[in-house]
Formats: structure tokens, C-alpha cells, sequence
């Protein structure tokens, strides 16, 4: 067969022929090897997901070239919103999706051709990671995850066959601590803002997710009960900046942190000893000989979940390139990779084939580890008889306080935020 | 055709920088102030006229309060700068004798621009640490006890960082204009009895104000605009303008960082304004 023209609808290519049999039985598409080679999707999105060694194996299974542009989060959420013909595939975080979704720039996938939908994660199609568990505030994924078709502009509140994003990786977080150098246990948000660790505190500087830090330790100390931590009214924000502004004016904070590398090179040089940190920062600081630890407390995780999205413009060839790249990624080697730096895969069954049974209790079933663990490109991480922080995968994500989240008064809080730092 | 109207083809000549400059500068600039008039919601940013932007910014007490560091860390950094570079420049235009010399010396004061601006301000924060080298010399020395914790993420930080970094902006204008005194005004000084201060202060030093004032315009702007400087340094920690810029871009309130912005612009082209008021530069050069 000729190469086809970029375009070509491949319901029409599936009505021709006996090939249709075939891959209506796979619901994949299928492409031809020769075209695809040709093929280059642009996908940006954070450092967290965007790996090099994910193109690679894209190139070596999939065969087309995937380019991948790493970002901070607020140059993804820049991108994804005002240049909409610089990607094919965005890969960005939940709580960006309000942002982003009414510029229009994104288009909405049909679920019937991912071919593991089904085993995706409760927490992104209803909310519940069980049957049993309450949805956590904030903006929870499957919040933001449905609209009513394929052009549809507003959040649906159930499975509506058409997603935003498709999830693929999602994390607890909580504080990170250095242990030789705090010498008791932590236990409470409220520790960020203990005058014991005055000038050697720390918090981010993204707003949206420094505020919800924020109401985790206002709400653990007692001073304030939020009505949503993920959607505060102006009053509770007020309320919320001023504790951390007076906090600030004594002198609690030592740095605040926008980028990974400066939240590992503030606990690895000791700057901070208490701080909120993503858990591959930890891994960073671990890796260096440092002890840190990712430390779960007993009012629960700030969770966040990221997944992939289409840009509006993507058709034709591409676009059946992007639904195999989305299918690919479900089906565990990307799963199984990111599982082994601590995040957690949409799908986790499929990731399973790609983990030793090992790193699978260490990471996922929260059982001790039998033998090193060691990260995907090759750090020890944790020692035969070590125990992942938080426990088992249920542990951990049934314990999530609030989600990163946009607010309905978000700009107002912006500007809250602005004079946080300049107080 | 010959071209023989002058006019027509004087303005030919300057056509092109002209339209360089018009495309380039005057439209983006335009551009800013038409769109810190417009309105911008989470997600998107639509076309109006209204006050707004500029309403929140004269309003809010974060806009003066950051207006006021901006113009300290310019008018401190600007100290600094002018006392090093002049002392710098002095030097080596009227204490080396050797050209060779001199030009051998002010190489060398290039040699940190042979790295990035932001490769030689992080250099800084390892040094200044709560365990970096300053604190843990310092304590060999027995002259602290316990490390010194505003060394880093402080005002001294960012000062430091501004004065290493803008320093040789000083010495270059000041150093050129110190090379074009003329030495028979330095020598009638002296035959006519004055002191070394007296003829630093009565004839090199009116002499040079043209190369301070360009050094000063150099230090004062780059100074107030620069936002990665001061957010590195002090860990985000304090705010001047352009932190306020870079956070409403970051946070897609494009309006609201243009309005900033033109508010900065004003700001500086009043100061430069102010400056230019003592000395003629293009009489004097």
C-alpha cells in the first residue's frame, strides 16, 4: 500500500478491507509501520513524567518519534493555554485542566478506544479509590475528567464515555524531613510552623499548591476549618495568609522553592530541615547519602494526579498515533517505570508485569523489601527490610486530605499570595 | 535616476534603523500599554478599556511596598558599584603606567563574565550557606561561634549578587572616560599646588561624570529589572518589580503584568530623566 495521505479518517480505511475484522477485534488503532516512522508528536508537560527514556521506548515500540519538551507548572499551564499549535500531546496535571479546558485548545478522547479503561483506578472515573471511600476536597480528578462529547465545554459529573486527560500518574504528598537533623518524630502538618525549626522551614512558591499546604497546617493547628481546602472563600484565605505572613515576619521560612533541584539542594545542604517536597526530590536527596524522609502525618496527603491530553489541532494519523501512544502508555512499561520512582501508575495491574515481585510489594503493596530497590535508572533507593513511607498503595491514596485544586476565588488568592512574598 | 534632494535621501538613510527600531521597540511597547488596559479572567485575556489593572496596582499596599525594595536594592546596588568601579577604573587609568599592563588588567576584570550570569550568582549560594565556606571559615577562625544565617536568602544576598554581577558595567564607562583626560590638566593641577584629593575631586572627577552617568543608567536599570537575581538570592523570600511581573505571567494575568510593567517603565525612564538632568551626555562625549 502507498502511503496515505496525513488525514485519512481510518473508519474509512477500517471499511474497505478484511483489516477491519482484525482491529475491530483490537480496538487500538493500527497503523502501518512504514507511515508511523514519520510521524512526530510533540508532547510537553513537567519534568515529573516527561522522560527521555519514555521517547526512546515510544520510538522502539511504537516507532514514531515523540519530542519532549520539559516544563515548570506554570509554563504548562502558559503553554497548554496560549499556544495551542505548539503540542500534539499535553501532559499536564488535573487542576490545570480548569484552567486550560475553556480555552478550547484541548479535545476530548473517546474512551472506547483506550483498550484498558476499565482498569483504570476508581479515583479518576468516580472519585472513589474503593467503594467504600469519601471523595477527598479539592479539585479530585474525576471532577475535571469528564465533558458531555467530544466538543463538550463543561465538566460532566459522571463517566460520560469522553475524557479530558487520561490519567497516568498521581501521588500522595506530604512534608519531607531530615531526621538526623530533627532527632524526634513528626507527626502533624502543624510542625512547618513549630518556632522550634524558625529559619529552617520552607514551602513552594506555586500558589495554587503552597495554599493548600497552607490549609493543611492552618486546619491541623485549629485556627481554621475550611469548609473546602480546594475552594476557599476570601475570608478563609485571608485568614489562611495571615497565619503564614506572621509566621514569615518571625522569620519561620528559610527559602521558599519553585523548581525540584532547589528543594533538594535546600534539604541537602541542611538550609531546611522541614519543608514541602515531591517525592522524587527525596529520592534526589536520598541518593546523595543524606537521610530524608518523606514523612506521612496523621491529618493526611495533599494528593495531585496528572494525565495526558490532546490538543484540538491533532487529526488524521496523528491522531490514531496518539490514541496507540495513550494505549501504550496504559499497558505498564511506562506504568511499571514510574512505580519504581514512587508515583503511581492509572493502571496499576499492567504495571505489575513490568516489576519484579520485590519492587511490587515494596512499592505498591507497602511489604518490606526482600532485596534492594532500586530506582529505573539504577540508584539504590531502600534496603533489603525497609518499608515504603505511608505504607501500601491503599494506605496511602485512602488517607488523601485534598487534592490540588483551582478556586473559585483563585485570582483573589493570587494576589494574597503576592503579598505573602513581598510581606 | 539620480537621487539629488538631500532630504529624501537623508531619510532613505534612515529607514531602515528607523523601521528596525519601530518594529521592534515602539510596537511591543505599544502593545504592553494597549493590553495593561485589558481585562483577563483565569483562562483568557479579552480586549477593553478599563482601569482596572492600574486601580489594583496604585491600591495595593504590595505595589509600594515592592516599589520601595526595587529602588532600594537600585540605589544601594548603585553605591556600591560606583565606589568599586570609580576606585577600580582610577587605578588602572592613572596608577598603570604600562599599556600593556592595563590592558592585561582590565581583561582580567571580564574574566567572570566568561560564565553565565546565573551560573556566577548560584556559585554564591553554596558559599554563603548556613555550612558553606564563608560560615565554616569563619568559624575555624573562631571569629563566630554559629554560623551567620543572614549571609544567605537575605537583602545582603541579593545585594552581593547585584554588586558581583553589575560591577564591571561601572568600570568599563568610568575606565573610558578616565583614558581621555587629558594628563597636562592633571600636571597644571599639581604645578598649581593642589592636593591629590583636590585634583580628584576638582578635575577627575567632573571629568568622568559622563562615564558615571552611563555606568549609573547601566547599574540603575538593569538592577531594577531583574527578577531572577533577586529571586534566587533571597529564596524568594522578598519581591521587587520584576518578581511581581514574572508571578502575573506566570499566573497567565498578562493585563496585569503589562500594567506593571508600563508602571516600571515610567518609573525608570523618570529616573534616567532625573539623572540627565546633571549631566549633558552628548555635549560631553
Amino acid at each position: 500500500m502507498s502511503k496515505p495521505k496525513v488525514g485519512y479518517s481510518r473508519r474509512a480505511l477500517l471499511r474497505t478491507g478484511g483489516a477491519a475484522l482484525a482491529a475491530s477485534a483490537f480496538p487500538a488503532p493500527m497503523l502501518w509501520a512504514q507511515d508511523t516512522k514519520d510521524i512526530v508528536l510533540r508532547q510537553f508537560g513537567t519534568g515529573v513524567s516527561n522522560l527521555n527514556d519514555v521517547a526512546q521506548k515510544v520510538k522502539e515500540d511504537l516507532g514514531f518519534t515523540l519530542e519532549m519538551t520539559a516544563l515548570d507548572s506554570d509554563s504548562v499551564t502558559q503553554r497548554a493555554a496560549t499556544q495551542p499549535d505548539s503540542f500534539d500531546i499535553a501532559d499536564i496535571e488535573y487542576w490545570i485542566c480548569k484552567k486550560v479546558w475553556p480555552t478550547g485548545n484541548l479535545q476530548a478522547m473517546d474512551t472506547s478506544k483506550i483498550a484498558n479503561y476499565d482498569r483504570i483506578v476508581g479515583i479518576f472515573k468516580s472519585g472513589k479509590l474503593t467503594p467504600e471511600s469519601e471523595i477527598a476536597q479539592g479539585t479530585a480528578p474525576h471532577t475535571v475528567g469528564f465533558v458531555d462529547g467530544p466538543d463538550g465545554t463543561e465538566f460532566a459529573t459522571e463517566d460520560t464515555g469522553w475524557m479530558t486527560l487520561i490519567p497516568t500518574i498521581y501521588n500522595a504528598d506530604t512534608l519531607g524531613i531530615r531526621p538526623d537533623l530533627i532527632g524526634r518524630p513528626i507527626e502533624s502538618w502543624t510542625e512547618l510552623l513549630n518556632p522550634e525549626f524558625a529559619g529552617k522551614a520552607s514551602i513552594l512558591d506555586i500558589s495554587s499548591i503552597g495554599i493548600m499546604d497552607m490549609a493543611m497546617v492552618c486546619e491541623a493547628m485549629g485556627e481554621i476549618q475550611y469548609g473546602d481546602k480546594g475552594n476557599m472563600t476570601r475570608d478563609e484565605i485571608d485568614r489562611t495568609i495571615a497565619i503564614f505572613t506572621e509566621a514569615k515576619q518571625n522569620g519561620q521560612f528559610r527559602a521558599f522553592w519553585k523548581t525540584f533541584d532547589e528543594s533538594v539542594n535546600l534539604m541537602a545542604s541542611g538550609e531546611v530541615v522541614i519543608q514541602s517536597m515531591w517525592s522524587p526530590a527525596i529520592t534526589a536527596v536520598k541518593s546523595r547519602g543524606i537521610d530524608c524522609v518523606y514523612q506521612p502525618l496523621k491529618e493526611g496527603y495533599r494528593s495531585w494526579g496528572g494525565g495526558i491530553g490532546l490538543s484540538k489541532s491533532l487529526s488524521g494519523m496523528e491522531l490514531d498515533a496518539a490514541y496507540d501512544y495513550i494505549n501504550w502508555y496504559l499497558s505498564g512499561w511506562v506504568g511499571g517505570y514510574l512505580m519504581r520512582q514512587g508515583y503511581y501508575s492509572a493502571v496499576p495491574e499492567t504495571s505489575k508485569e513490568f516489576m519484579s515481585e520485590n519492587e511490587w510489594g515494596y512499592w505498591f503493596e507497602g511489604k518490606e523489601a526482600t532485596d534492594v530497590i532500586t530506582s529505573p535508572t539504577g540508584d539504590t533507593l531502600a534496603q533489603a527490610g525497609e518499608v515504603r513511607d505511608g505504607g501500601s498503595f491503599y494506605d496511602r491514596m485512602g488517607s488523601v486530605a485534598c487534592w490540588n485544586a483551582v478556586m473559585d476565588e483563585n485570582q483573589y488568592m493570587v494576589r494574597k499570595w503576592n503579598e505573602f512574598i513581598a510581606a | 535616476m539620480r537621487l539629488t534632494n538631500r532630504h529624501l535621501l537623508g531619510w532613505l538613510e534612515a529607514a531602515p534603523l528607523t523601521l528596525v527600531l519601530l518594529a521592534f521597540l515602539a510596537a511591543p511597547i505599544a502593545m504592553i500599554v494597549i493590553v495593561s488596559f485589558w481585562g483577563a479572567t483565569e483562562f483568557s485575556i479579552y480586549p477593553a478599556f478599563q482601569f482596572d489593572n492600574y486601580e489594583f496596582l496604585f491600591s495595593s499596599p504590595v505595589t509600594y511596598r515592592v516599589f520601595g525594595a526595587t529602588l532600594k536594592y537600585a540605589f544601594v546596588t548603585w553605591a556600591l558599584t560606583l565606589s568599586i568601579g570609580f576606585t577600580v577604573a582610577y587605578f588602572l587609568a592613572f596608577h598603570i603606567r604600562s599599556q600593556t599592563v592595563q590592558i592585561a588588567l582590565f581583561l582580567v576584570c571580564t574574566i567572570p563574565f566568561w560564565t553565565s550570569n546565573i551560573i556566577r550568582m548560584i556559585s554564591w549560594i553554596p558559599f554563603l550557606g548556613r555550612n558553606g565556606i564563608a560560615n565554616q571559615t569563619l568559624i575555624s577562625w573562631g571569629v563566630i561561634d554559629a554560623p551567620l544565617e543572614w549571609l544567605l536568602y537575605s537583602d545582603f544576598s541579593v545585594i552581593l549578587a547585584f554588586v558581583h554581577l553589575y560591577t564591571l558595567f561601572m568600570v568599563v564607562p568610568i575606565f573610558n572616560t578616565m583614558m581621555r583626560i587629558d594628563r597636562s590638566l592633571l600636571e597644571a593641577a599639581r604645578d598649581n599646588g593642589a592636593s591629590g584629593f583636590q585634583t580628584l575631586r576638582h578635575v577627575i572627577l567632573p571629568l568622568t561624570k559622563p562615564g558615571i552617568m552611563i555606568g549609573t543608567i547601566f547599574v540603575v536599570t538593569l538592577v531594577m529589572g531583574d527578577f531572577i537575581t533577586v529571586r534566587f538570592m533571597s529564596g524568594s523570600q522578598r519581591a521587587n518589580v520584576g518578581r511581581l511581573i514574572s508571578n502575573d505571567i506566570g499566573l497567565l494575568q498578562y493585563p496585569s503584568a503589562a500594567a506593571t510593567a508600563v508602571v516600571l517603565l515610567c518609573t525608570v525612564l523618570i529616573v534616567i530623566a532625573i539623572l540627565l538632568r546633571f549631566v549633558n551626555i552628548r555635549k560631553e562625549l
